[in-house]
């Protein structure tokens, strides 16, 4: 599908578009407007094949089903949005696990290298929250592979010329154009109030500049460092999204934030061990003896409580993510429960799967990218000693606003400008970035998914848009830009005066402390009392920023990492605000969002004397998107609501308890029976 | 008990300026690296004599030696900062011992230990490193692979362009136009790959120009250091036996 409009503008400059990002999400952008002839230029803050993404181990989610198990992609929708709590918006879920086998093919065909069957087929392995074998995989590095691949294609087209329409090729411009170690830091806007262009500033040698763009997308990834220590890349501190919600984008579901059930405790970072572990045979588990102090292995086996599985006969150790987190968190903070006296954490235990040489060389060819992270960073030898790990902070199903257009199979309508685009025109975001696709809990190995494919909807969409845009960026007056870009220029310098004694705090300092606060008191337990505590913590960290020295007056110009990180800091005060308020509005249990005073299993909940102690999910008052708006400077964002479209799963209680995977199976194909159109949610309380 | 620390001796200095040598004191705790260590410094950018400073600039993303950013030379031997731990099994220092760290030394300073390595990307560009794929759009599944080939092809995919290879290679500096073995490897992978082998031979001639295979002198540097384990000197002799085909009856082959 090549493009209508002209390559070149009126006064003859080639009309590219922007995609800030070059994680999967942007990448997969960046290939699709390249099919549609549209020149790009990709801006990134480090070398694309550096980008957060390559840290994914377990894999990708597609219902190829190659196992002849019966699964299907309407299964696979189904338990997307009952694995995130019907929080999610169906219609782009459907038309996501429609399109995964052949994402899968697609990357197969790149050059993937999977794991393989005997006879060459694809190999699929399970993951949290399904009974099926869904989750193809290379090794234990799958988002590394999945980035290489995609990065290979973008590389690809550094190398293909721009033709204009007589398909003559224009002297000089590639159809990629690469800007690394490039930070984005504001957004271009007209008077009309369209997004046109971005300004970034060149890490390596301070310049700040305006792009101009006929459509921009930020694919720019999550928000962990919001966190301090999480199991996201150091670079994820959510700038770009910040950027533009300061500039007027919504931004949705803040407060839903993943914590893993499996991390190792570290001093910088708390390294991921991989779902994929329990869904190769790995099991969670504690002494029954609180005082035990005899090392994992030594224990025998009718010493070891192994909670998931008593607590969860049919899914055991492959329960979703939020309950595996919550309840390894109530068994060893709650219940008093440990690995060794002294010691916050619990067994992840594969040794039982390597007991023969044969055994253990077979799980070295699946895992071995994970366990070789826990004898690295550990220490220990996880093939002789169960892991030692606790819950960590991991992924962001909220993130920027987006819109999508409906077709009438109930899925989204390709090609639409509606799809992937912020409440700023102009403005797209798609990947861990957006909200779309998870709701208030995402399935493992769903992310590569919905990065991918919303790099296929976004690419398209933007093309769109271009069409139809309201003249073209580049037959713009410069002055618009250049005034974006001396504002940024502006503000960047105010920080060099950031010098006298009155300037005595560390910015560094200053997200440790944010990071605690948020770590400890909005992650998997919240309370309302702890948020309004955080909510005045933040306040008082927004007034210290403004005494944050710069540390670094070098008048090189070269690489000034403490003058940048005081922006991305600044950023982050903003989205911990978001977060945090919208945990606080939010009084209901789902997914991720958890307050025990709503769980009626819990005393807190006995104890409490408010309204709706102990209610559960509450769909009558909470099925609803939250958004969040910027008003001003170290003011509270201003919340708003919007319906949930349920149009394709009836919403049901999230219930991971049964005994059987025909039970599951048969409640799942039960729902493709449901009328489609406005069902009416039910108010029932969840029971998990 | 006294505090335990370890001394990070680095290397600092802005372009082809000069460099100067900054000492610090950092408190040891457990499982600590050397980012850890670094990210101590910037809370507090002060040297061991007293000394005010700026803080140290570095690269790094992922953490977890994935993402190869954080590549520097720890006590002489270009590694991962991130998984270079301090204290533990795998230690490198023991309290009041001294680490000593500088920028990797084949590729443009930026700034104390970032190093501009595009060069390693343009020799990826160079190989042509990807499938020529028609199109993402859906064309059914793709081609199937043996286990056993994809036993041999995993392993170098997960090449992650961290430059430890050349950093150590005798025949890769600023004058040579040497590609690197990293580069030489992905050719092999991609000749693999069923639809990859359509194109073996525009790599195999991209190799066998000025700069390519013929410029590694087989000093076996490269393999013993990468991280990742990479087969490189077998991958080298094995495009060595492909392009000498190639040479000899390349004109009976096409
Ligand atoms: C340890 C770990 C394991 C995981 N495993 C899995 C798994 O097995 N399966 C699964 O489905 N998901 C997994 N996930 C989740 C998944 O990896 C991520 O959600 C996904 O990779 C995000 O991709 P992305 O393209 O949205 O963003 P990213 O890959 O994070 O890329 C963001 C890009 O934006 C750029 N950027 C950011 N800010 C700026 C700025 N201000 N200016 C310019 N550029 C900017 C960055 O340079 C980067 O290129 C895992 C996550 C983690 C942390
Ligand atoms: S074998 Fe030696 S010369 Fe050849 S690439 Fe490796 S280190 Fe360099
Ligand atoms: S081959 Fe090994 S050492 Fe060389 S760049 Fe790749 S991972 Fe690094
Ligand atoms: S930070 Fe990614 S390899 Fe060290």
């Amino acid at each position: 599908m090549a493009a209508k409009v002209s390559v070149k503008s009126k006064n003859g400059k080639v009309r590219r578009a922007i995609v800030v990002g070059g994680g999967l999400a942007g990448l997969m952008t960046v290939i699709k407007l390249c099919e549609a002839g549209i020149p790009v230029d990709l801006i990134s803050l480090v070398p694309v094949k550096r980008s957060h993404s390559v840290c994914a181990q377990g894999g990708i989610n597609a219902s190829v089903n190659l196992k002849g198990e019966g699964d299907s992609p309407q299964i696979h929708m189904e338990e997307t949005c009952l694995g995130g709590d019907f929080l999610a918006n169906q219609p782009p879920v459907k038309s996501m696990a429609d399109a995964a086998p052949g994402i899968v093919f697609m990357l197969d065909r790149m050059g993937v290298p999977f794991n393989r069957t005997p006879e060459g087929n694809l190999d699929f392995r399970r993951f949290g929250g399904t009974l099926f074998h869904r989750t193809a995989f290379s090794g234990a590095t799958t988002g590394q592979q999945l980035l290489y691949a995609l990065d290979e294609q973008v590389r690809r087209y550094e190398t293909v010329d721009v033709t204009d329409d007589k398909g003559v090729t224009i002297p000089g411009e590639k159809m990629v154009r690469k800007f690394e170690f490039w930070d984005v830091c504001d957004l271009v806007i007209d008077d009309d109030g369209i997004v046109r262009g971005v300004v970034a500033q060149d890490l390596k040698t301070s310049e700040i500049r305006s792009f101009v763009g006929d459509a921009v997308c930020l694919a720019t990834g999550g928000v962990g460092m919001v966190y301090g220590r999480s199991t996201n890349s150091v670079i994820n501190t959510g700038s770009a999204a910040a950027v533009a919600y300061r500039r007027g984008a919504y931004y949705a579901n803040g407060e839903f934030i993943q914590v893993h059930p499996t991390a190792i405790p570290g001093a910088d970072k708390l390294r991921l061990i991989s779902e994929s572990v329990r869904g190769e045979g790995g099991r969670v588990w504690v002494p029954r003896d609180q005082n035990d102090k005899r090392k994992g292995k030594d224990i025998p086996e009718k010493e070891r409580y192994y909670f998931l599985e008593e607590r969860y006969p049919a899914y055991k150790n492959l329960v979703p993510r939020d309950i595996a987190s919550r309840e390894i968190f109530k068994t060893v903070v709650h219940e008093g429960y440990h690995t060794r006296p002294g010691v916050r954490a619990a067994f992840l235990d594969v040794t039982h799967l390597a007991k023969t040489p044969a055994a253990k060389h077979a799980l070295r060819n699946k895992l071995e990218g994970v366990l070789e992270i826990y004898e690295k960073f550990a220490g220990e030898d996880p093939y002789e000693n169960p892991m030692e790990i606790f819950p960590a902070v991991h992924y962001s199903m909220g993130g920027l606003w987006v819109g999508f257009e409906k077709n009438d199979r109930g899925g989204m309508k390709m090609g639409s400008p509606a799809n992937a685009q912020t409440n700023l025109p102009g403005l797209f975001a798609t990947g861990e970035a957006d909200y779309e696709y998870h709701g208030a809990n995402r399935l493992g190995a769903n992310s590569l998914l919905s990065c991918i494919w919303g790099g296929m909807i976004t690419g398209p969409a933007m093309a769109s848009w271009r069409e139809s845009v309201k003249g073209s960026a580049f037959d713009m007056d410069e002055g618009v830009f250049e005034k974006s870009a001396k504002r940024a220029r502006e503000e960047f310098e105010t920080y060099f005066k950031r010098t006298g004694s009155e300037f005595n705090e560390n910015p560094f300092k200053i997200h440790d402390e944010l990071a605690e606060e948020m770590l400890v008191k909005v992650t998997v337990e919240r309370k309302n009392n702890e948020l309004d505590g955080v909510i005045a913590k933040i306040g008082e960290l927004n007034e210290r920023f403004d005494k944050c020295a710069v540390l670094d007056t070098t008048p090189t110009g070269k690489m000034n990492q403490p003058a940048v990180f005081l922006r991305h800091l600044r950023g982050m005060l903003d989205l911990a605000e978001v977060i945090v308020r919208g945990a606080r509005a939010r009084d209901e249990n789902r997914g991720a969002h958890y307050k025990p005073i709503f769980d009626p299993e819990r005393q807190e909940a006995k104890d409490y004397t408010g309204e709706g102690a102990g209610k559960g999910r509450d769909d009558e008052n909470w099925q609803k998107t939250t958004k969040a708006q910027y008003v001003g400077p170290k003011s509270a964002p201003k919340l708003s609501y919007e319906a949930v479209d349920v149009s394709l799963v009836k919403p049901r209680a999230r219930v991971y308890k049964q005994a059987s995977m025909d039970a599951a199976k048969g409640s799942l194909g039960a729902s493709k029976e449901e009328p489609k159109g406005d069902v009416k949610a039910e108010a029932k309380p969840a029971t998990t | 008990m006294a505090q335990e620390t370890v001394t990070l001796k680095i290397k600092r200095g802005a372009g082809t300026g000069e460099s100067t040598w900054e000492e610090f004191s950092v408190p040891l705790s457990p499982n600590a690296n050397v980012i850890s260590c670094l990210m101590e410094i910037r809370k507090n950018p002060v040297t061991k004599g007293g000394q005010s400073t700026t803080p140290v600039s570095w690269d790094s993303c992922c953490l977890e030696e994935v993402c190869g950013a954080c590549t520097m030379v720890i006590n002489g031997r270009a590694r991962q900062a991130c998984s270079t731990m301090i204290n533990g099994p795998h230690g490198i220092a023991k309290s009041g011992e001294t680490i000593t760290i500088e920028p990797m030394t084949k590729f443009p300073r930026v700034r104390d230990l970032v190093v501009d390595r595009s060069k390693m990307f343009d020799a990826l560009k160079r190989v042509k490193a990807w499938i020529q794929i028609d199109g993402s759009h859906e064309l059914g599944a793709g081609p199937r692979v043996s286990p056993k080939d994809q036993e041999i092809m995993y392993p170098l995919s997960r090449c992650m362009t961290c430059g430890c290879c050349v950093e150590s290679c005798p025949n890769y500096n600023d004058h040579s136009p040497f590609i690197g073995p990293f580069a030489i490897s992905l050719v092999r992978m991609y000749n693999m790959h069923p639809s990859g082998k359509m194109h073996a031979g525009e790599r195999l001639d991209s190799i066998m120009s000025e700069g390519g295979i013929a410029d590694c002198g087989k000093a076996q540097n490269c393999v013993k250091v990468c991280p990742k384990a990479i087969p490189l000197t077998e991958s080298i002799a094995v495009m060595g036996r492909e392009t000498l085909k190639r040479a000899l009856f390349g004109w009976l082959l096409k």
